[in-house]
């Protein structure tokens, strides 16, 4: 036995009965004692780094919004972490391939139009960094796995880069910004996204201070907005106000089911200090493939006829979808519990719901969704119920279709009502 | 028996360079690891193992090359459309495309058979006699697996790198985020990311040297090890398994890209190197329990 042993273990095992099954206890320890310690750290940090409440003087809910609404801060970077989770079926054809690094696809030459890359936003988990200086210099970066986005504002000019394909976007003036950029970019910001919540506010609506919370390591007033009638799906909206220059920080859409929030928007890092110049300073790539705006919109409206990729949930500046005319589109009830009453399954129109939230579904994805539906009937005949986190939908068999952002009863008792 | 052989001259020099009562010398580890390093790298396995992986980027840049002819698309290791532009992200590419498969398993090959190839081969025994120490001997065998993973990933980048710009044009590098910088700054941060591409399978090395410390044949060592690499990196792949994932290790492997952005992106280098340094920690030291308390038969 000891010939095989190190001379120094060997002397100590010579030693006593017990002692190498004891030793070899204590060795063991260590690993099991590494694992335990790294899988306190996994389980700790959130729960410390989370509700770590900072204490801060009470505020009421309108100084609140005025404080966000007067704030004046326009110089800012940091990054940005956007989780959405509408709830959809998992759609053939890479709607959500950028949560897989490699966005495949039949992208075609405008895979630089920030229109696409606002539809990979629109679903999974994506970082994103931005930087402001100014009302008309902007940048915001969506981190891909191995690749790259970004959207630069410079005065009049607009560059989108892709890396993934090493193509340029480039637009020019007012025109150009409307179509591309910061201003529907920046709807994904923390910012845009509870102004709009704000908005919605009235007497439908709850908004009272929920207590605070710590987000990227800045002290910041929660304020909760709740829908008062009963059908909505909306559980609550919150939002993460800064406690000393009013930015929002942080924005939280949970649904009435409960569960992870459908979205959820917020800085994991934030830096009030002006950007470095050369953060807005883009000139593409010698190699790149420059696309230039105006060619692209005109390519991406032909093919969009005949793209089933609009989406029931999706807000509508994420779809781009708002462009697109309503006809034969009422709306029924008002505020939360707001429903769309569509005639009709003809090919290709765009419809609004309602509140700050707006859907929007084709004849193609209804045909779609044809086979994922629940057969439900009522004094209007029969349909099928489409549901997600957020938007439920009712196909009549007739053709006529009620979406909104409420639970099926109220969708049932809207066509009852509308026959 | 050659590998018996030159452990006994090692097990020579550490005889003289030790003191009357044994002490240990500061350097104490220097001779032993120079001979393993020694053995590991004249083995010719390993040299077949690094030129199969020098032959990656050949075949990637070649098939870049003639592909290009038809217009190239997208689709394919990561960088891999940045190529035709810039023969440096070749380097890129060809890291992306072994990093997954190729470096993993010709680590777990020496990794998996650093103890357990000892003991089929029936050579640990004849190490342990010598005063070295089981835990010294351990440590040697990973510092060569480490070694030999740091030389795995710069012979794959330099092989790209000649490949690159042979077969390509060079110039000023594109980053990620669209910004343009000097040829010489890009090879700086190649050199980098071989670094974290290095970095990142230290956690895989100790995998694997846990797995040779629990059985005697090498090639169950190493086919645990490459399974275990394979198995993580599907599970990583399940969009289901979403909750687990940032705890596996080949999860972050792919930060190594964050180096190419302006600013570097570091939140993912982080966790990538936090989430190794825990699995160096964990296997280490369960190799290291496993190893100094188990009898060794051969």
């Amino acid at each position: 036995m000891p010939r095989n042993e190190p001379k120094r273990i060997t002397g100590e095992w010579d030693d006593g009965g017990d002692r190498p099954r004891r030793s070899k206890l204590v060795r063991y320890g260590v690993p099991v004692a590494v694992a335990g310690v790294a899988a306190a750290t996994i389980g700790l940090v959130p729960a410390f780094a989370g509700p770590g409440a900072p204490d801060l003087p009470e505020i009421s809910a309108q100084d609140l919004i005025a404080k966000a609404a007067a704030s004046d801060v326009q110089q800012l970077s940091g990054t940005v972490r956007i989780s959405t989770d509408l709830g959809l079926p998992e759609l053939p054809g890479g709607m959500s391939a950028g949560a897989f690094g490699e966005s495949g696809g039949d992208k075609d030459g405008g895979a630089a139009d920030p229109k696409d890359k606002l539809m990979e936003l629109a679903s999974g988990t994506h970082t994103l960094r931005v930087a402001a200086d100014g009302a008309d210099r902007q940048r915001v970066s969506v981190i891909d796995k191995a690749a790259e986005y970004s959207l630069v504002r410079n005065g009049d000019k607009v560059w989108a880069y892709d890396s993934g394909s090493n193509t340029a976007f480039r637009a020019t003036g007012p025109q150009a910004e409307k179509h591309a950029t910061p201003r529907s970019m920046g709807d994904m910001t923390p910012q845009k996204l509870a102004k709009q919540a704000l908005e919605a506010a009235g007497d439908t609506t709850s908004v009272t201070v929920d207590g605070t919370a710590k987000v990227a390591g800045r002290d910041a007033y929660q304020l909760l907005v709740k829908p008062k009638q009963a059908g909505s799906t909306v559980g609550a909206i919150r939002v993460a106000v800064d406690a000393q220059n009013g930015v929002p920080l942080r924005f939280t859409l949970s649904p009435k089911s409960g569960g992870a929030p459908v979205v959820e928007a917020g800085f994991t890092s934030v830096d009030f200090a002006k950007p470095e110049a050369g953060t807005f300073a883009f000139s593409p790539p010698e190699d790149a493939k420059v696309i230039d705006g105006d060619e692209v919109r005109t390519q991406h409206d032909r093919k969009a006829e005949n793209r089933p990729n609009k989406l029931p949930g999706l807000p509508q500046e994420l779809t781009g979808a708002g462009a697109r005319d309503a006809d034969g589109m009422d709306v029924i009830g008002h505020g939360w519990t707001a429903i769309a009453k569509i005639d009709g399954g003809s090919e290709g129109k765009g419809e609004k719901a309602a509140t700050g939230r707006k859907a929007g579904a084709t004849g193609d994805a209804a045909a779609f969704m044809d086979s994922l539906g629940e057969k439900v009937t009522g004094t209007f005949g029969s349909g099928h119920v489409f549901s997600t986190r957020l938007v439920n939908a009712l196909v009549t068999d007739d053709g006529t279709v009620y979406v909104g952002a409420v639970d099926r009863q109220s969708l049932i008792k809207a066509a009852n009502a509308a026959k | 028996m050659s590998r018996a052989d030159t452990r006994a001259d090692t097990q020579a020099d550490g005889e003289l360079g030790v003191s009357g009562d044994r002490a240990p010398r500061p350097l104490w580890s220097l001779g032993l690891l120079r001979n393993e390093l020694g053995t590991t790298f004249r083995r010719r396995r390993t040299l077949m193992l690094l030129a199969v992986l020098a032959c990656v980027p050949v075949l990637v840049g070649i098939a870049v090359r003639v592909q290009t002819a038809d217009g190239g698309g997208r689709g394919g290791p990561a960088f891999i459309s940045l190529v035709t532009n810039n023969g440096l992200f070749l380097v890129f590419t060809s890291l992306a495309a072994t990093l997954p498969v190729f470096l993993p398993m010709a680590l777990a090959v020496v990794a998996g058979d650093a103890i357990a190839g000892e003991a089929g081969a029936g050579t640990l025994r004849y190490l342990l006699v010598a005063p070295a120490g089981r835990t010294r001997l351990l440590l040697v065998k990973y510092a060569a697996a480490l070694a030999f993973s740091l030389a795995a990933t710069l012979v794959v980048a330099a092989s790209a790198l000649i490949v690159g710009v042979l077969l390509f044009p060079l110039g000023e590098v594109t980053l990620l985020s669209g910004t343009a910088v000097p040829f010489t700054e890009g090879l700086l941060r190649a050199l980098a990311v071989a670094g974290m591409v290095a970095l990142s399978l230290t956690g895989v090395a100790a995998l694997g040297l846990f797995v040779s410390t629990l059985t005697g044949s090498g090639i169950a060592a190493m086919a645990t090890t490459v399974g275990l690499v394979l198995t993580a990196q599907i599970l990583d792949a399940l969009p289901q398994l979403a909750a687990v994932q940032p705890y596996l290790f080949p999860h972050y492997w792919l930060s190594f890209a964050d180096l190419l952005r302006d600013p570097v992106y570091w939140d993912d280098i982080r966790s990538n190197l936090g989430l190794q340094a825990v699995y160096v920690l964990l296997f280490g030291s369960a190799a290291w329990a496993r190893f100094t308390t188990r009898d060794i038969t051969a």
